[in-house]
Formats: structure tokens, C-alpha cells, sequence
């Protein structure tokens, strides 16, 4: 569950990227962000992730108050959530399998029980045969794959993806978009910001316009 | 508790990857920390040798009496039946000038120097230990003999002894000077290199903080790169200091046998060799650390 109660997100510039946000995503639930750029949209996941504070308000993750969380447990808030970034942050100077790797290595996984753990995140996202690969020889949907991978490995109960269908073409773009969906069926939270609500036809998720930094409902 | 374990045997791992992966960076490190630590431990070496050395001359005082080189077979009777009654005088021992001139002769650095004299210049000797060893009787005693005819010089050894004493004591306060200076540079030298990892490495670290890294996590490896670096680095001195007493062995061998001394150069003892590696890595953790703590609090995802 994500909930977040009158929250406002004001910079040190004056900028008030949100305005008074109130919104729930019950557990289970699939919600997508809508908006311009610029309308909040990165920094409403970026409050939930911990990566920015909100300066006033509450932010509730999995019963959590993440808006006064200390810094020490970030990292283990941070492992139940799967995070697909707008910049992807893939890691270039090793294999696709090493990419997807990493959030285990951090967990601590033995290194048996991760490979099993990244063959099965790689197959989920139609990667398998690319393991040994590097990024850099991937297409852009291949990328974005390979980083939706690296965001469920940990089998986390939140999912959260910033412009995941950016830079794609509308066939791949429909293909990630319906990755999303067939995670949010075996019960995983989904939220994901988009400038582009036509790509879920099929299903009806829970859609939260941000204009300007307010919620238009 | 193992994933404790397996977090420090990885962690390890990726450090020992990371020396490998720029090898002549990490080789020029080593060199650096090596020659570095290599200058005060090799002196304190030398002082721990020089410190066995004066032990063996300064158990019992002696006291050496050169006879004029056209002394006779008389004046020797008499000044041994003199050093005989006195009082102070423990035991003595007469060199004569052919015995010398031979044991010379037969070495191998200096025989052909022999060969080439017309006569022998080695004046007849006696080498006398004393039963007091009060500085002021030794000092009498000396002065007395002096006094005794056909004598050319005499040759207070413990007097030598005591001046290098005092040296040795001097020579150690540099040693901890150098040490201390030296140990800086080790540290500033771990500061560096683990400066321009971070900011090599700085996407995977900033995407491990974002998948749920701890600073610990983030740290570690960087720690263990630090102390390994500087543990293989007190390695590289101590083979340097290998080296150069085995070079300096064989020819102190030569020189010691005509003093009749048998005196071998001494390495490090294991106890400190174990502390110079000890020390050396925690001087590598302890500049990794700095690094780390100044670096890491920078690099906060964006």
C-alpha cells in the first residue's frame, strides 16, 4: 500500500514541485501517474523510493512512514520496492546477467540461490538467452527489459517505474506496458508514471492526473 | 552471520578483482608503499644488528695495548709480566705481529694487499679484559698503561661501545620520526587511489544506494582494497629489506672474520614482520577510510 496524506515538496529555489497530494494505492492495485513533464510526476516516486523528503506531509509505504524515515533504514525500504528509473541506470561495464545480480549481491543472497533467482527475472522479461550479453548490445526495449528485471529480482511487493515506455516505439512499448500488468496480476503493487495513458486499453488501473503539482481527480 | 560472511568474502573478492583489473597502477602503489616503508624498517634493521654488534664488544670492557712496531722480545716479557700482578687486569691475551700479518694473508680481500708489503706493519698486541668496568678506573688504567714503555697506543673498546650506544638510542628516535612521516605518506597514498576508484565508480555505487546498498555495503570493499593494498605494500618492503641484507651479508662476512667477530646481519624477526604488514594494512584501512567517509557523503542518488 502507498498513501500519501497533504504532501508538499517545495526546493530550495522556491519551485513547489507538489501541492498538497493526497492519494491511496491499495495493496494489489495498479495505478498510473499522468501529467505533462514537469507536472511532479518523478518527484511523487522519487518521495516514495526515499530519494527526496517531502517538506510537509505524510508518505505511508507498506505501513511505513517513509516521510520520517531514518537514514539508516532506507537501504531496507529500499529492497521492497522495485524501482525502474526514468534514466534506466544500467550498468555498462558489466553482463546483463551481473546487471540483474546486483540487488542480490546487496541482499545477500548466496550465489547459488541468485543465479536460479536472475535466470528466472531474465526469463520473466523474454531476456534469457542474453545473459551473458553486454548492455551496450542491447536495443532500447532490450534495455528497458533488462532494467525491469533488475526491479523485480528481489521479488518485491511494489513496483514503481518512471516513463518506463519513454523512448520506445508503440509495439514495445505496448509489450513493457503489458509486462507491468502481468506482474500487477500475480499481486504485485504497481505504480508507474506516463505521459501516455493509451497503452493499458485492456485493463482499468487506477489513473492520478498531476497538474502543476496538484491532483486533479 | 553468513550473510555477514559471505558480505566480507565478497567484499574481499571485489577488492582483490579491482588490484587486478589496473595492474600497473596497483604495481606502482605497491612500489611506492614498499620503498616507502622499506626506509625506516630497514634502519631499524640495521640498528637491531648494530645493537647485537655492541653486545658482543661490550659484555666485558677491553682494552687494546699496540706496541711500537721495533718493540722486542723483552719489552713483551715485561709488559706481560706487568698486566700479570695489576690488580684490575682480568685476563689478557698476546697477538703477536707474524700471527696477525698471517690471518690477513690468508683472507681473501685483503691477501694480495699482503703479499704486495715488503714487511709486516702490524705491531704486536695484547687484548686485556679488566675486572672493573667503573668508566673512571677504565679511564686510569688506559693512562696508566700508556705510561709503560714501548707502548704506542692503547685502545679503550668500551668507550667505542657506549658512543654507539648513544648512537643507536639517536638512530632510533629518527627511525620513529621517519615512520611516522613515512606512514603518512602510505595513508595519503591509500586516500588517493581509492579517491579515483570512487569516481570511477561512481554509477554503481550511486545504483547500488538506490536498490537498497547500505554504506556498509558501499564501504567495504573499499576498506579491504585499502588495507590489501597496504598489507602487499609492507610485503614489497620487507623483500627490499631481504634483498639488501643479502647483498650486504656476504660482504659484512669478510670484514667480520678479520675482527675475528662472528657476527651475521639478522633479518626481521617474525614478530616484526607480522607487525610491519599489520601495520602497513591498517595504515592502507585507515587511509581507505578517510577517503570513503569524505567521498561517499557526496555521491547521494540523483
Amino acid at each position: 500500500m502507498i498513501s500519501f496524506s497533504q504532501v508538499y515538496k517545495r526546493y530550495p529555489n522556491g519551485f513547489e514541485a507538489l501541492r498538497n497530494v493526497s492519494f491511496t494505492l491499495e495493496t494489489g492495485k495498479m495505478g498510473l501517474i499522468t501529467g505533462h513533464s514537469g507536472a511532479g510526476k518523478t518527484t511523487l516516486l522519487r518521495l516514495i523510493a526515499a530519494i527526496e523528503r517531502p517538506t510537509t506531509g505524510g508518505v505511508i509505504v507498506n505501513g511505513q512512514n517513509v516521510s520520517a524515515i531514518k537514514s539508516g533504514a532506507i537501504p531496507f525500504l529500499r529492497r521492497n520496492l522495485g524501482l525502474v528509473f526514468q534514466d534506466q541506470k544500467i550498468l555498462f561495464d558489466r553482463s546483463v546477467f551481473q546487471n540483474v545480480l546486483l540487488p542480490l549481491q546487496i541482499s545477500g543472497f548466496s550465489s547459488r540461490a541468485a543465479t536460479g533467482r536472475v535466470r528466472a527475472a531474465l526469463d520473466k522479461v523474454g531476456l534469457l538467452g542474453r545473459e551473458k550479453a553486454r548492455p551496450i548490445t542491447l536495443s532500447g526495449g532490450e534495455q528497458q527489459r533488462l532494467c525491469i528485471a533488475r526491479a523485480i529480482v528481489n521479488r518485491p511487493s511494489i513496483l514503481i517505474a518512471d516513463e518506463p515506455t519513454s523512448n520506445l516505439d508503440s509495439d514495445y512499448a505496448k509489450d513493457i506496458m503489458e509486462m507491468f500488468v502481468s506482474f500487477n496480476q500475480v499481486g504485485v503493487t504497481v505504480l508507474i508514471a506516463t505521459h501516455d495513458a493509451q497503452l493499458l486499453n485492456t485493463v482499468q488501473p487506477r489513473v492520478f492526473r498531476l497538474n502543476q503539482g496538484e491532483l486533479a481527480t | 552471520m553468513s550473510v555477514w560472511l559471505s558480505h566480507h568474502f565478497h567484499a574481499a573478492a571485489a577488492a582483490v578483482k579491482r588490484l587486478a583489473r589496473t595492474p600497473i597502477g596497483s604495481l606502482l602503489s605497491i612500489a611506492v608503499i614498499g620503498i616507502a616503508f622499506s626506509m625506516p624498517a630497514g634502519i631499524y634493521v640495521l640498528l637491531e644488528n648494530l645493537q647485537s654488534l655492541s653486545g658482543q664488544f661490550s659484555g666485558a670492557p677491553q682494552l687494546s695495548l699496540f706496541l711500537k712496531l721495533d718493540a722486542d722480545a723483552e719489552a713483551v716479557a715485561e709488559i706481560e709480566s706487568y698486566l700479570k700482578q695489576h690488580p684490575d687486569v682480568g685476563s689478557f691475551r698476546f697477538v703477536p705481529k707474524g700471527a696477525a700479518f698471517d690471518q690477513l694473508k690468508q683472507s681473501n680481500d685483503w691477501g694480495d694487499v699482503m703479499d704486495g708489503l715488503e714487511r709486516n706493519p702490524l705491531p704486536d698486541a695484547f687484548v686485556l679484559s679488566t675486572r672493573n668496568t667503573s668508566a673512571e678506573r677504565l679511564e686510569a688504567l688506559r693512562t696508566e698503561l700508556m705510561k709503560l714503555p714501548q707502548i704506542e697506543h692503547v685502545q679503550l673498546d668500551s668507550a667505542w661501545a657506549k658512543r654507539l650506544e648513544a648512537l643507536l638510542k639517536l638512530g632510533r628516535a629518527v627511525v620513529l620520526l621517519l615512520a611516522a612521516l613515512l606512514s603518512f605518506s602510505l595513508v595519503a597514498v591509500a586516500f588517493n587511489t581509492i579517491r579515483l576508484q570512487i569516481m570511477t565508480m561512481r554509477d554503481e555505487i550511486e545504483v547500488s544506494k538506490l536498490i537498497g546498498a547500505t554504506r556498509g555495503f558501499v564501504r567495504r570493499p573499499f576498506l579491504y582494497f585499502g588495507a590489501i593494498q597496504g598489507a602487499v605494500g609492507g610485503a614489497a618492503a620487507w623483500l627490499i629489506i631481504s634483498g639488501g641484507i643479502y647483498l650486504a651479508d656476504e660482504q659484512l662476512k669478510h670484514l667480520m672474520n678479520l675482527y675475528e667477530v662472528n657476527f651475521r646481519l639478522y633479518h626481521l624477526s617474525l614478530e616484526d614482520s607480522l607487525s610491519l604488514l599489520l601495520f602497513s594494512a591498517l595504515l592502507g584501512w585507515i587511509g581507505a577510510w578517510l577517503s570513503v567517509t569524505y567521498q561517499l557523503g557526496r555521491i547521494e542518488p540523483r
